[in-house]
Parts: C-alpha cells; sequence; structure tokens
C-alpha cells in the first residue's frame, strides 16, 4: 500500500478524537541550535480548519488501526470491516518533518490501535517519538495517546518525549465502559491517569538550587475525551465524571465528543448521532465549572438531568435564581458578575479594571463589547435599571435564540 | 502644525523620538501630524538624528504604553502614530495609567487596532505555507503571504526561532524576508509568480485534510468565521473545501442507511446502563496479599467509585505494632500506598524520632478508598461517616487476624472508632494503653493518639512544636510498651 493511501486511512481513523491543542507547554525553539527544527511558545496555532469547523493544528493519526479490542463505538474495533493499515516509524517521521517544514502544523498527535500488546503497542507510539526528539532534534509538539496499564517505565519514557499526554475514558461511568468497551476497564485508565500527573507534578516542582533537576514529564500535561450519547447516562453524570478528573489527576481539558455515526456501525450503538448542541452545552457547562465557579450540582438540574438545550447553562441558572439577581455591576464583586449571562472572564476583569477609575454605565458595557441584550436584565448600572423584565414569565422565551429557518434541501 | 515624516510604516524609533520631542516641547496633539516618507526608505540606513535624542531630556510613560504603540504602530491606518502621539500626550499630562481607561474613545481605538494586528499576526503565523525548492547551493522554503497589517517585520523572528535551520523566504506584497540560515535581510515587496507553483508533498496534505473531516460534522460556520476564505488562495488544502461539503450530506446518509452488523456475542447487550450497586461479598480471612487482591475490587460502600485505588495496609505479615490511620489521602490515591502524602512523611519523622523502624510495623486506615469533594483542581478530604467506616471494618478485622499484632496503635478518632467499635474522644484517651477484646487468641494492646495529619492543620507554630512533641511522646510509650510486652 502506498504511503497517500495509508496517510488517508489512518487520518480517517484517528478523526474521532476531538483533541487538537497545541497550546500549554514550555518555551523551545531552534535558534542558535545547529541541527533540529521547531518551536512551542506557550500558545498553540491552528494552522487549519475543515468544514467541520475543527482545528488542524497537529498532524493527528494513528500508527495502526489494526486493533485486538472490540470497543463498540469505536471505528477501528476488531471486528469492523474497515480498510486497515500501518505506518512505519519512518514515515510517521518524515510525513510530521514535511507538513512541519511547510508549516501545515505545529506537531504530532499519536495514537495507535492496540496490537500484539498494550506495552508492544505504546513501544511502538514512544519509538516515534523517540526518533523525532533524539534523532532529528524535532522541538515542535508532540501528542502521545497512551495505553492505559502500560509499563509505568514506558509511561515515564512517554512523558520524557512528549508534551502531552493522553488516555481517553471514552465513557462516563464504569458500567458504560464494561458494556461498550469490554477489554478497557476504568480501575486502570485511572490508574494511569494518577500516575501521569504524579509524574507531572514532579517535573514541575521546583528544585533547590544545586539539585538534581527531575526528569521531563509531559509539560503541557494531560487531556482525556469522553463520546456523548452512545450511552444513556445523563449530563450529570458525565460533567460529575469531569469535575472528578480535573481535581483527581489536574487534567488540562476534558473533550466532548458527540457520538457521530461511523461506517459499519456495531448494532450496540443508537442510530442516530447524539446532537452537536449537547456537546457544545457540555463544553459550556465544562467552562463555568472551571472558570466560573459554579459546582456539577448547579448545572444539569432538568429532571434527567440533562442541560437545557435551549438556553445556555448560565443562562438558564440565572432563570432558575432570579433571585440573585439584578446584579450592580459598579458594586459587585468578581464571583457575582461572572454568574451574569452574558459577562466572560474577560469583560469581568476589564469591568473590575475601569471600575478604578470611573462608575460604568451601559454605553461602557456595549464598548467592552458586551451584548446589551443579554446583560440588561441582569444587571443595574449608573444609568440603568432593569424595568420589571426579571419578574416576567416570558423573560426566559425572549432570551431563548430565534428559530433558524429551516434550509431547502 | 507640526508635520513628523516617519521612515518606514513601522519606523517605531522615529515615532517614539519624535513623540517625546513634541510632548516635552508642549506641542498638543491636534497641531502635530504624522507620516511616512515617499518613498518607503527601510532600505535609506538613515539613522535617526542623534540631535533628536537629547532634544530636552525625556519622560517616562507606563510599559503598557509602549506595548501598546509597538503593536498599534503596525496596524494599516494612516492615522495611528497621530492617535498614539495623542495617549502619550495624555499620559505625559497625568493620566499615567491610561491604558486601563479601556472604556475611552481614544484608548479603546488603539486597543481595537491592537486587536486587529494580533489576529493578523496569529493567522500568518497559521496560514503561511512553505513550498520546498531545489536550487543549486541546497533546499530553500518560500513562502507568499498576504496580511492585513504591516506585521511581516515584527513577525519575521517568530519563523526564524521555528525554522532556524532552514533556509527561507517570505514573500508579501509589501515586503520581503529572507533567511540564510545565519542572518535575516528585509527586501521591497514582491509578487505571487516568484513562488513555485507546487510542492509533491502539497498532495498529501491535502489528502490529510480530506480524510480528518467529519462529514457528519459539517459546520462551515465555524470554519470561515477562523478561516475566513480571503485566505483560501494561498492554501494548498483549501482546493479539497468546495467538494468536502457538496458531498458531505450524502456520505453520512449513506452511513446511517447502511445496516449495522448483526450483534455477535462480542457485541454487548442494549441495555440502560444503571449505576452500580455497592457490592458486599463476605470477606473471607486470608494472607495479607489475598486480602489486599480482594480489597481491590471492594464495592461495599460507594466511596470505590470517584476514587482512584483501594489503598490497603502495608507492612510485615507478622509485624508486632499495627499502626491505623483514617483514610488515604490525595497522594497515596494516587500512589496505592499508605502513608506517603504529607501527613505521612510527618508520621516518619516521628517514628524516626520515637526510635521505632518503621520496616518492622504494618501500616493501614481505617477506610481503604480515599473520600473527597472535588474543588477546582484539588480534592478536599471529607470525614468517613459511620456507614463507610463500618462497611470497611471487615478489611480491618482481617488484616489484624492476619498480622495479629501485640499493639494497635489508633491514629485519631476515625481509627479508634472502626477499632473499638465506639465514639472515641481523643483528648480524654490518648496515651492510655489498653487492652482490646481478645478477638484472636491473643492478648494485644491498644493506644489512641492524633492523626499526624492534625498537626499539619494546626495554625500557630507554638501549638504545632508542643503537640508534635506529644505525639512523639505516645509513639515512644507505644515502643515502650512493646519492649515489655513478651513477644508472642
Amino acid at each position: 500500500m502506498d504511503l497517500l493511501a495509508k496517510l488517508e486511512i489512518l487520518a480517517d481513523a484517528a478523526k474521532y478524537d476531538a483533541s487538537c491543542a497545541s497550546s500549554g507547554t514550555e518555551a523551545r525553539d531552534s535558534r542558535g541550535k545547529a541541527k533540529g527544527i521547531g518551536s512551542t511558545e506557550g500558545m498553540g496555532i491552528c494552522h487549519a480548519y475543515a468544514p467541520d469547523g475543527r482545528c488542524i493544528s497537529l498532524l493527528k493519526i494513528l500508527l495502526t488501526n489494526f486493533c485486538l479490542y472490540e470497543c463498540a463505538y469505536c471505528i477501528n474495533r476488531s471486528s469492523s470491516s474497515v480498510r486497515r493499515a500501518r505506518f512505519t516509524v519512518d514515515e510517521v517521521v518524515q510525513l510530521t518533518l514535511g507538513f512541519y517544514r511547510r508549516n501545515c502544523i505545529e506537531g504530532l498527535f499519536l495514537s495507535s490501535g492496540i496490537i500484539r500488546s498494550p506495552d508492544y503497542t505504546m513501544e511502538q507510539v514512544i519509538g516515534v517519538a523517540r526518533t523525532l526528539r533524539v534523532e532529528h532534534g524535532f522541538r515542535g509538539y508532540i501528542h502521545l495517546k497512551t495505553i492505559p496499564d502500560a509499563d509505568p517505565l514506558l509511561l515515564e519514557e512517554a512523558g520524557r518525549w512528549a508534551d502531552r499526554l493522553s488516555i481517553n475514558v471514552e465513557l462516563p461511568t464504569e458500567a458504560a465502559l464494561k458494556d461498550y468497551a469490554p477489554e478497557k476497564d476504568m480501575g486502570g485508565i485511572r490508574r494511569s491517569m494518577g500516575r501521569m500527573r504524579q509524574g507531572i507534578d514532579a517535573a514541575s516542582e521546583r528544585t533547590r538550587p544545586g539539585a538534581a533537576r527531575p526528569p521531563r514529564f509531559a509539560p503541557a500535561g494531560q487531556s482525556t475525551q469522553v463520546i456523548v450519547g452512545a450511552d444513556p447516562s445523563p449530563d450529570r453524570a458525565i460533567l460529575r465524571m469531569s469535575s472528578n478528573l480535573y481535581s483527581s489527576y489536574g487534567l488540562r481539558r476534558v473533550y466532548y465528543s458527540a457520538f457521530s455515526p461511523i461506517p459499519d456501525a456495531s448494532a450496540a450503538l443508537p442510530l442516530q448521532p447524539a446532537p452537536l448542541l449537547r456537546e457544545h452545552r457540555l463544553y459550556q457547562a465544562d467552562w463555568l465549572l472551571r472558570f466560573y465557579g459554579f459546582g456539577v450540582e448547579e448545572l444539569a438540574t432538568d429532571a434527567a438531568g440533562n442541560l437545557d438545550l435551549v438556553h445556555d447553562p448560565k443562562l438558564a441558572w440565572a432563570l432558575a435564581h432570579r433571585e440573585m439577581f439584578p446584579v450592580d455591576v459598579n458594586t459587585a464583586d468578581r464571583e457575582a458578575l461572572l454568574r451574569v449571562p452574558g459577562l466572560g472572564v474577560k469583560s469581568v476583569d476589564r469591568m473590575l479594571t475601569v471600575r478604578r477609575h470611573q462608575m460604568l454605565r451601559m454605553q461602557d458595557l456595549a464598548r467592552l463589547r458586551v451584548s446589551l441584550a443579554k446583560v440588561s436584565p441582569f444587571v443595574v448600572a449608573l444609568d440603568h435599571r432593569p424595568a420589571q423584565e426579571l419578574d416576567s414569565v416570558r423573560l426566559s422565551q425572549r432570551l431563548a435564540p430565534k428559530p433558524r429557518q429551516l434550509a431547502l434541501l | 502644525m507640526q508635520s513628523i515624516i516617519l521612515a518606514h510604516e513601522v519606523d517605531f524609533a522615529g515615532w517614539r523620538e519624535a513623540a517625546r520631542r513634541l510632548a516635552l516641547d508642549g506641542v498638543p496633539p491636534e497641531q502635530a501630524h504624522f507620516s511616512v516618507g515617499e518613498p518607503d526608505d527601510l532600505f535609506a540606513q538613515g539613522e535617526s538624528e542623534p540631535a533628536a535624542l537629547q532634544a530636552g531630556g525625556s519622560f517616562s510613560v507606563s510599559r503598557a504604553l509602549i506595548e501598546l504603540a509597538q503593536t498599534v504602530i503596525q496596524a494599516r491606518e494612516p492615522e495611528r502614530f497621530d492617535l498614539l502621539y495623542g495617549l502619550v500626550w495624555r499620559a505625559h499630562r497625568g493620566e499615567r495609567r491610561i491604558t486601563e481607561l479601556v472604556t475611552d474613545p481614544g484608548v479603546q481605538r488603539a486597543i481595537r487596532l491592537a486587536q486587529s494586528v494580533r489576529r493578523d499576526t496569529h493567522k500568518m503565523r497559521a496560514f503561511l505555507r512553505f513550498r520546498e525548492v531545489c536550487e543549486e547551493d541546497g533546499t530553500r522554503y518560500v513562502a507568499w503571504f498576504e496580511p492585513d497589517h504591516y506585521i511581516v517585520e515584527a513577525n519575521a523572528d517568530f519563523f526564524v526561532r521555528r525554522f532556524a535551520t532552514m533556509v527561507f523566504s517570505i514573500l508579501t506584497p509589501y515586503r520581503s524576508v529572507h533567511w540564510t540560515g545565519a542572518e535575516l535581510r528585509f527586501a521591497p515587496g514582491a509578487d505571487p509568480a516568484q513562488v513555485p507553483d507546487d510542492d509533491a508533498l502539497e498532495r498529501y496534505w491535502r489528502a490529510y485534510f480530506a480524510a480528518i473531516f467529519n462529514p457528519a460534522r459539517l459546520k462551515i460556520s465555524a470554519m470561515t468565521s477562523e478561516m475566513p476564505k480571503k485566505y483560501w488562495r494561498n492554501l494548498p488544502e483549501a482546493a479539497a473545501i468546495p467538494e468536502l461539503i457538496r458531498t458531505a450530506a450524502s456520505r453520512t446518509e449513506t452511513m446511517l442507511e447502511t445496516k449495522p452488523m448483526p450483534p455477535d456475542d462480542q457485541t454487548p447487550p442494549r441495555r440502560r446502563v444503571a449505576a452500580p450497586k455497592p457490592v458486599a461479598d463476605p470477606i473471607q480471612p486470608g494472607s495479607l496479599a489475598a486480602l489486599a487482591e480482594a480489597a481491590a475490587g471492594c464495592r461495599r460502600c460507594a466511596l470505590w467509585e470517584p476514587a482512584t485505588q483501594v489503598v490497603f495496609g502495608e507492612g510485615p505479615e507478622h509485624a508486632r505494632m499495627m499502626m491505623v490511620g483514617e483514610q488515604p489521602g490525595d497522594q497515596e490515591d494516587l500512589a496505592g500506598r499508605p502513608f506517603v502524602g504529607p501527613a505521612g512523611q510527618l508520621l516518619d519523622r516521628a517514628i524516626v524520632e520515637a526510635g521505632i523502624d518503621r520496616r518492622e510495623v504494618y501500616v493501614t486506615n481505617a477506610v481503604k478508598h480515599f473520600k473527597f469533594e472535588p474543588r477546582g483542581k484539588r480534592r478536599i478530604h471529607a470525614k468517613p461517616d459511620l456507614t463507610e467506616i463500618a462497611a470497611c471494618s471487615g478489611w480491618l478485622v482481617e488484616e489484624r487476624r492476619a498480622v495479629r499484632p501485640a499493639l494497635l496503635v489508633m491514629l485519631g478518632a476515625t481509627a479508634a472508632r472502626a477499632v473499638l467499635g465506639r465514639t472515641v474522644t481523643i483528648s480524654r484517651e490518648r496515651s492510655r494503653p489498653m487492652a482490646l477484646p481478645d478477638q484472636f487468641g491473643s492478648n494485644a494492646q491498644g493506644l489512641v493518639t492524633v492523626h499526624p495529619s492534625y498537626l499539619l492543620r494546626l495554625p500557630d507554630e507554638d501549638a504545632k512544636r508542643r503537640e508534635y512533641a506529644a505525639f512523639v511522646a505516645d509513639l515512644k510509650q507505644a515502643r515502650a510498651l512493646l519492649e515489655d510486652a513478651v513477644p508472642a
């Protein structure tokens, strides 16, 4: 099989992984270096966007899509009739360097189907990273998918070459994982995440002068992905899992991937894709958990434990807690401002800065690019007091997004 | 009216010099006008007049204003120099923290321009594509890019940092950059015809772009808001976009219509996934290794699910001293071993001071899963309740049966509760040896003391020292008790 065909198969096989981040790692560059190539400067770069709106930052491929495992949601499961291929280490290395030199990518995101054994697979994946770093002096970004319960020594080496490591939890509960991915086990996944956190913590600890520096370990941290809508878990179960993972293993990100139909699907799966809007709401809720001081139990409060699909989670919370509003933008603390629908972290911080110099009017909020239509029912400003809106039963309706006109096919 | 002619579009040094002089001379912004000389004489090598530098001394403005000005000066906006001078003027006249007035129309205008420049800079780093050209003396990488603003000079260093070991040229309509591998050179603008047509690897990049696209998630506006069409003509992969969009719906349809694979015995049944219930199989007596293995799957209470793993006891099979703590903490949960976190380290220190060999002690916990509340990036310890202590007590009973210690040291109230089966007030019962109910045919003694984490939580240093000394004294007492006891 020629390289082009392999690339097509093994990129296609990798596209269900949402993560493409290339941010948050240490700063490196190639200036003044005799050999090698590449740099990382903290902020990631999206070099292209596919028509699905997703950023293309890394060359995201599988080393092989042959797989011993039988995970129902996965296009590469052993019983699938999908075309199979396997890259050699050198092929991946040459593609990565070739695309990198043309400024198409920030680096490589390498994953793999499980072949022979978890340890063998892990060794192959690490082999690519080692060759890039050692033989070619590659200083771009490397994200490696790690295999649960692979030998701790292999994990240690993966952390030495990679900027980011990840293991996908795939499903929100242990029971769901057992049902849909019989060879995977939540305990093994979590033990590996725990080990990665230990490595990351140790490497980032400030050492005393003169003491040996701890070995480098995944400076861009770890992340994971969960598939939404393949199993019946409600949003609350998913968010509880996320908040557990963030607190337990210091994950940089949990990615949510709406279950999307795959060719040659297993009969165990739902026939229809999960709504992308549900995925979007989960990301919004995830943000509220991490940056806005919300708790899981305040969100996803409908009877089934799902997020409101009509209103975004913050607005839904505000509509259910009208007694907390209006909030005075000139006197409220940061915490209260962050709970106002329509105010983001950036606008809130800017408002706090401006407040040191002057009182805020609605016009000032508009200059900070805050949507006045969104915030006006919830705030008091020097020249504004919401009318009776907060008591109105129609408020919820008025703030719902306009139904979009259907396109003719 | 004072007219200032700058050397070129991003002549920051020239602007700064003139702005300083004007402000010191008391020339208000309405009386000054900046423009760029014709022709653009970046290459005239005309250094700024040294005389100007000395004119009338200097004054300082905030670092933030300088940084804002360095960015804004790159904007393709003829008024930018005057706008920036207006800000300098105001800063000089007393508005020291002018950049914080983000709702002020002038400041806001500058911030908008800076944002636009930063976005353009970011897009240049993202969407510029090199093509490989083989030349007589080696390989050169050549790119054509059309920036909105005058960002090439400020951006050149980014490409050098990244591609320092390559020889490359970046051509744009107003400026070119050439990097020889050692030296950076700027030249006038170029035209796209100077860039080679194709590169063998572009076919692969297009194939990758097409394959990584998921047709079931078509979201064109999300793509075009980040990658507007104006960039497409210089992106090799963009040629694939129309076809990908056109066929997305039919590809997805075909996928959904294709009959799913018949379920075989490997495929899981479709059922509602219910929350797994705690399981309480009776605990069988056994060796420590067998107990640890059995405990790993323990679901006798709900604590197993949020935790990483069971943390079982550790130590010699026939230790004469057993120490029981409350429950594993954050570090123990990750490591799968008891007393390795901060409280464990404190315990180690106290043990050494008391003259006890830790290798001869069996250490364990009353509850073997970590109970916590997630709080952002941290886990906050939560106290195990009576049902959890009771659910876990069977393991402790079996550990005691297997080890048969002569002395059992209970660290804190939870441990005492688990061992003695009643509520214990530490301050009342500590340091007082007690006979333990003879369950396993040994004459074990018990001793209650504080949990080391209690010492870590004490706020003031005096109390810490006092309590630590009392803790060590308790441990010394434990050692003495063992020395007096007849070996089993």
